[in-house]
C-alpha cells in the first residue's frame, strides 16, 4: 500500500498512481498490483480510494442526470434531443406534462427543433439510447435566462464541496442557476450586468478548475464588477 | 522545387550524419498539446523538418451508423499528407502508402485505448502532415496518441513512436528524409512503456539479425526520451494556466 503519485497533482494517462490494495475510483486501472491512471486529470486520494479526475472529456449520462439538451428532431411520439454525449436521446410525448392517451396535436407546439429543455435521464444503460422525461419541478423547455456551455468534466469543479462553488456564486451574483451534468448551465439574473458576470465566473471555472484557491479568486473578480455587487448587496440586505 | 540530389556521403569520416547529428542522437522534438479549438482534442509535433497536426474528435455517434459495434468504440484513424508537404506536390488522393499507414497506426492505438468504456461509438483520428520528412508515421503516433490523451479519452498510456535505420552500413536513429531515401534500411518501432509492448514493427530493407537487435534496442530507448516529452507536454497545458492563475492571485495579494 504505497502512494505514488503526488495528490492534487495532474497526472497523465499511464502515469503510477500507487502500488497495493487500494480501491480504484475514476479513471483508474490495475496491472497487477499496480495501479494507473487512465486519464488527463487531477490525482485524489480519499481514504483508501485512489481516483483521477479529469480535466477534459465529453458527457456520459447516467439515470437520474439532469441535462440541458436542445431539440433537433420532431417526430410522432416524441423529440430526438442533443444532450451532448455520445448518443441521441429520446424524449417520448408520454413523458411530458399534461393529459395522457393519444394526442392528436403537432407535438412541434410543445417543443420545436432548436429549443432548449432541462430534463432528466430516466433511463440508460450500454445497449440503449438515454431516454429523457421532463415530468418534475423546473424541468422542461428554457425560454428566459441564458445557457452556457462548458466541459462536462469541469462540472464537479463548479459544483464544489458540498456545493460550496456554486452556492457562493448564487449568492454573489444574485442569480439563479442551474447546472446540468452534461455541462449545460442555465442563468436567470434580476439583471443582463449580472448574468453576464455570472456567466463569466462559469467560464473561469472550466478554464482554472485545476487551480488552488479558486473560490477567493471568484469571490474577487465579482466583487470587482462593481454593478452586480451593489445589486447582491441589496439582495442580501 | 526540383528533387535534392543523392548526398554523397550521408555519414562523413567523423562519424557525423548530414544535419550533424551522431548515429544514436534524436531529431529536435517539439510537442504541443490542444491547439484546435473545435477539435476535443488535438497534438501538434515537429520533428526534424516535420510538421504534422493531429485533431481527435470523439467519443461520438457512429456514422454510418451500421460500423458500430455493440461493445465497444470504433477507432478510426486518418493518415494524410497535405499536397504541399512533399518537394513534388502530391497528389491528393488517398494514396495506397496513406491508407496503410492509417491502418498501422490505428492499430497501434488501438492497443491503448479503453474502447469499451464507450459501446456503439466512433473515435475520429486525423492525422495531417504538413510537412514531410522522414519517419512522419512514427511523428503521426506520438502525435495522436497525445491528441487522444487531451481528447480526455481513457487510455492505458501514451503511445511514443520513433525509427531506425541503416545508412552506409550503420545502424541509425531517427532517419531523416534523405538517410531514408538513399539508406539501406528503415525499421519504424511505436512502444507502450508500461506494459512493454510493441505496437507498431515494419521493416524497409535488409538487415541482419545482429543489425535488427541494436536498432530496435536503440529505437527503445528514444522511445523512452519521446514518452517523457509526451507526459510534459500534456501536463504543460494545465500546468500553465495555473501559475498564471495562482502568480495573479498573488501580486493582487500584495497590491
Amino acid at each position: 500500500m504505497v502512494i505514488v503519485a503526488e495528490p492534487k497533482q495532474v497526472v497523465a494517462p499511464g502515469e503510477l498512481l500507487a502500488e497495493g490494495d487500494h480501491l480504484l475510483g475514476d479513471n483508474s486501472f490495475k496491472v497487477g498490483t499496480r495501479i494507473f491512471s487512465a486519464c488527463i486529470g487531477i490525482f485524489e486520494v480519499d481514504g483508501n480510494r485512489v481516483t483521477v479526475v479529469p480535466l477534459k472529456g465529453g458527457y456520459f449520462p447516467r439515470v437520474g442526470d439532469l441535462v440541458g439538451g436542445r431539440i433537433v428532431d420532431v417526430g410522432l411520439s416524441g423529440w430526438t434531443v442533443d444532450i451532448r454525449a455520445p448518443y441521441e436521446a429520446m424524449l417520448p410525448a408520454s413523458e411530458t406534462p399534461g393529459p395522457r392517451g393519444p394526442r392528436r396535436r403537432d407535438l412541434s407546439e410543445s417543443f420545436d427543433v432548436g429549443d432548449m429543455v432541462l430534463s432528466q435521464v430516466l433511463a440508460f444503460d450500454r445497449t440503449r439510447d438515454p431516454l429523457l422525461t421532463v415530468k418534475g419541478p423546473g424541468l422542461g423547455k428554457i425560454s428566459t435566462g441564458r445557457v452556457v456551455e462548458i466541459s462536462a468534466a469541469k462540472i464537479p469543479r463548479l459544483i464544489g464541496r458540498k456545493g460550496s462553488m456554486i452556492s457562493m456564486l448564487k449568492r454573489e451574483t444574485g442569480c439563479q442557476i442551474t447546472v446540468g451534468q452534461n455541462g449545460v448551465v442555465m442563468v436567470w439574473g434580476k439583471s443582463p450586468e449580472n448574468e453576464r458576470v455570472a456567466v463569466e465566473a462559469i467560464y473561469m471555472v472550466e478554464r482554472e478548475a485545476h487551480t488552488r484557491g479558486l473560490t477567493d479568486r471568484i469571490r474577487e473578480m465579482i466583487a470587482k464588477s462593481n454593478v452586480v455587487g451593489e445589486v447582491a448587496r441589496t439582495q442580501t440586505a | 522545387m526540383p528533387e535534392p540530389k543523392q548526398p554523397e556521403k550521408l555519414i562523413d569520416d567523423k562519424g557525423v550524419r548530414i544535419d550533424g547529428r551522431r548515429l544514436d542522437q534524436l531529431r529536435p522534438i517539439k510537442l504541443e498539446v490542444g491547439i484546435l479549438d473545435k477539435a476535443d482534442g488535438s497534438a501538434y509535433i515537429e520533428q526534424g523538418k516535420n510538421k504534422i497536426l493531429v485533431g481527435v474528435y470523439g467519443p461520438r455517434e457512429a456514422h454510418p451508423k451500421h460500423i458500430a459495434l455493440p461493445d465497444r468504440a470504433v477507432l478510426r484513424c486518418r493518415y494524410r499528407m497535405a499536397p504541399f508537404s512533399v518537394d513534388e506536390r502530391k497528389n491528393p488522393a488517398p494514396s495506397r502508402r496513406e491508407m496503410e499507414l492509417s491502418k498501422v497506426i490505428r492499430e497501434s492505438l488501438e492497443s491503448v485505448v479503453l474502447t469499451d468504456l464507450y459501446p456503439r461509438t466512433t473515435i475520429d483520428v486525423f492525422i495531417e502532415v504538413l510537412q514531410s520528412d522522414g519517419g512522419s508515421r512514427c511523428a503521426g503516433i506520438t502525435a495522436a496518441s497525445l491528441a487522444l490523451a487531451d481528447a480526455g479519452i481513457p487510455m492505458r498510456e501514451l503511445v511514443a513512436a520513433c525509427a531506425v535505420g541503416k545508412i552506409q552500413g550503420h545502424m541509425a536513429l531517427d532517419l531523416s528524409d534523405a538517410e531514408d531515401k538513399y539508406g539501406e534500411a528503415d525499421l519504424p518501432v511505436a512502444w507502450v512503456p508500461n506494459a512493454n509492448l510493441v505496437t507498431l514493427l515494419q521493416m524497409d530493407g535488409i538487415l541482419t539479425i545482429n543489425e535488427f537487435e541494436k536498432g530496435l534496442t536503440m529505437a527503445l530507448d528514444a522511445c523512452k526520451t519521446i514518452h517523457s516529452m509526451q507526459q510534459e507536454a500534456l501536463k504543460k497545458k494545465y500546468l500553465v494556466i495555473k501559475e498564471v492563475a495562482e502568480e495573479r492571485e498573488e501580486t493582487e495579494v500584495v497590491a
